[in-house]
């Protein structure tokens, strides 16, 4: 499923919306998203899941072809944690 | 990292602030779409959000774990495990190396 099929689906689900609505529905909560993790923020949907930023301390990494040795600057790397929820309706 | 947490309320509230519904709808409105995924999911199907990332379910099979406090061998049953892989416009923005630009990566 895409981002277009899931606003499809909900504008199947509410004929009374306009589709750019629905449209900026779904935009909004995933900049929202996106725009709290950028802010180091976390956001936890209960039952669902959490997003969190987890920080990589600098390390000094490798080419893999060349097995010349790279500082590997330190960074944020977004982290998702499946809700409990979601994870026992994945395994009935 | 000391920030804050937002939770669904929060974002049924930017949704109420930016399409101008009742409150109560863009809540439900919030929760439609978290149903949706989490159904397509549980049908075994993935969902890519272009520019924010994807879920997706993968089969784990059995194998053999220890109980960490008795050393004790258990069976750990086959199950389906979610993942979320970040696309690459989301990682960047998180780590502040995004330049604005909404090229599909991959």
């Amino acid at each position: 499923m895409t981002k277009s099929e899931l606003i499809q689906q909900l504008a199947g689900e509410n004929p009374h919306l306009y589709l750019r609505d629905v449209e900026r529905i779904v935009n909004t909560v995933f900049d929202e998203i996106s725009d709290a993790l950028s802010r180091g923020d976390r956001v936890e949907i209960r039952g669902f899941g959490a997003f969190s930023v987890k920080e990589r301390e600098a390390r000094t990494g490798r080419n893999p072809r060349t097995g010349e040795a790279v500082e590997v600057a330190e960074k944020k790397v977004p982290f998702f944690k499946t809700g409990k929820q979601l994870r026992d309706m994945l395994n009935p | 990292m000391a920030g804050e947490t937002l939770t669904r309320a929060d974002l049924a509230e930017v949704v109420y602030e930016e399409v101008g519904l009742s409150r109560n709808e863009s809540s439900e409105l919030v929760e439609s779409i978290l149903s949706m995924i989490s159904e397509t999911l549980i049908a075994g199907t993935s969902v890519k959000i272009s520019s924010f990332g994807t879920f997706a379910v993968r089969q784990k099979s059995e194998r053999i774990g220890r109980n960490p406090k008795t050393g004790d061998e258990v069976p750990i049953s086959p199950r389906r495990v979610l993942t979320f892989k970040a696309s690459q416009i989301l990682k960047q923005k998180i780590d502040g190396s995004w330049d604005g630009s909404l090229e599909e990566e991959e």
